[in-house]
């Protein structure tokens, strides 16, 4: 699926129109460059499953995770990782058999390690706010 | 009271001893990144499992290092959250243990708590009441601080936290990890009214921060107009640097007018930027109000913070300490 977006709310309403689909175990791979609305596009996903709090950027904190909603969330962000062994050592794999719904920006640091029924999503930076959503 | 604290929410595995909640008697951090090199690089298997193997050895030299015995502890605290799930459970349950063995409470401590009143363990009890900012890579919360254990978030950020946002422009600038002090190094010479950066929620009415699109801005802004000097990178991280130190000094000010309160703190690594220092003591001192910073060794991921908060809540009349369970998505609450 592709979707073009024209600012910052519809690239979050994608991914609230997303939620609607997912089901436990569900892995979704997000990728985009700086700025692209990766984190934006999860607050979006956060409230399609019904989370009603904040929902911040893990770059620094790496692992987020949001209960409270249909299914959990647990947002991942490797940003500061170099090695997917890293990714093992702060235990990514276990979160995505727990049961919820696994987002990892960043995902091109473990690729070996995702499972196959991993779903891509890729946000092109098309103008200054638009963007081009890649959902496969 | 001496209580030994214990931290270990991230990268850090950290234990320390304090003293009445004041005296940081030791404050020892091992760093992961540290450790990396130390292994020529070679990675880790588990970051919970370094956190086990450095536990050990890094609160015997807290302990060597205060020049205390271990029958002399009184209280044993350890992070409960926010962080890492498996980095979070060793503390706790090394915390536990120790406490359990050694016949004395365990305190689970909030970790963002544990900054927000980190200014107290300089200032003491005249800290309060303050309008506190904790400010770093993960983080970006205002506070208002009435009491020991008697606070209330005012305002956070929406997406990146300010320390974030400089990691990632500085990224954009080409410029080495980490990012915070390198912009900081490139402002000095750079005009901070060069370019003028959006500045996140400014005009908004809560006090809550956004930090994304500046991120963006300055990218834009780059891509337009490539850097061909170094004149042209120190003025492009002077303007992005101011562009967050407004935000952060007009919300901070403008909570402090809202609540009626004279005594301002910031606290948490990003505390450290010597602008958002200057100019938050320029906007108190026009202001007659206190501004409390934070000795930098306990600005970063520290495990004092930890200990000297337990005191507090431990000494306190009002505030019941607790063994609340790991909880990695904890909030300041």
């Amino acid at each position: 699926m592709v979707t073009t977006t024209s600012d910052p709310s519809e690239t979050a309403r994608v991914g609230e129109q997303l939620a609607a689909e997912l089901t436990p175990g569900t892995v979704l791979a997000i990728q985009g460059d700086l700025g692209a609305g990766k984190t934006c596009f999860v607050q979006g996903l956060a409230r399609g499953l019904g989370f009603r709090g904040a929902v911040t950027s893990p770059t620094f904190t790496l692992i987020h995770e949001y209960r409270g909603g249909r299914l959990p969330l647990y947002h991942i962000d490797l940003y500061r990782l170099t090695d997917p062994q890293q990714a093992v050592a702060i235990g990514v794999e276990e979160y995505f058999d727990a049961g919820g719904v696994t987002v990892i920006e960043w995902p091109e640091r473990i690729a070996s390690l995702l499972p196959a029924h991993t779903r891509w999503v890729e946000i092109a930076i098309t103008g200054p706010t638009t963007r081009q959503l890649t959902i496969r | 009271m001496i209580v030994l604290g214990i931290e270990t929410s991230c990268d850090e595995t950290a234990a320390a001893v304090v003293r009445h909640g004041r005296e940081v008697l030791a404050n020892i951090v091992s760093s992961q990144l540290d450790l990396h090199r130390a292994f020529g690089g070679v990675v880790p298997d588990l970051a919970s499992r370094q956190h086990l193997q450095r536990i050990e050895p890094v609160i015997q030299q807290a302990l060597e290092t205060a020049g205390v015995s271990w029958d002399r502890i009184e209280a044993v605290a350890a992070t409960y959250g926010p962080g890492l799930a498996s980095s979070l459970l060793v503390g706790w349950n090394v915390g536990r243990g120790l406490a359990l063995t050694l016949g004395v409470p365990f305190v689970a401590i909030n970790h963002l708590q544990a900054h927000l009143y980190s200014p107290l363990i300089e200032h003491g009890d005249k800290a309060l009441p303050m309008i506190g900012l904790v400010v770093s890579g993960g983080h970006t919360v205002l506070a208002e601080v009435a009491g020991i254990g008697d606070h209330r978030v005012l305002g956070q950020t929406r997406d990146d936290a300010a320390g974030e946002a400089f990691d990632k422009v500085a990224r954009l600038l080409g410029l080495r990890y980490p990012g915070g002090p390198e912009i900081e190094r490139h402002a000095t010479s750079g005009n901070p009214h060069a370019v003028e950066f959006p500045r996140g929620l400014a005009h908004d009415d809560s006090l809550d921060f956004s930090f994304s699109g500046l991120k963006t801005a300055v990218r834009y802004w780059l891509e337009k107009n490539p850097i061909k000097t170094e004149a042209q990178r120190a003025d492009i991280c002077a303007s992005f640097q101011e562009a967050v130190v407004d935000v952060l000094v007009s919300k901070t000010i403008r909570a402090a007018e809202q609540r009626g309160i004279r005594q301002v703190s910031i606290s948490g690594g990003v505390s450290q930027n010597r602008r958002l220092r200057q100019r938050m003591a320029e906007e108190c001192a026009a202001r007659k109000w206190r501004l409390l910073t934070v000795p930098a060794a306990l600005c970063t991921d520290n495990a004092a913070m930890i200990a000297a908060l337990a005191d507090r809540y431990l000494n306190s009349a009002t505030h019941r300490v607790s063994d609340h369970a790991v909880e990695p998505s904890a909030c300041l609450t």
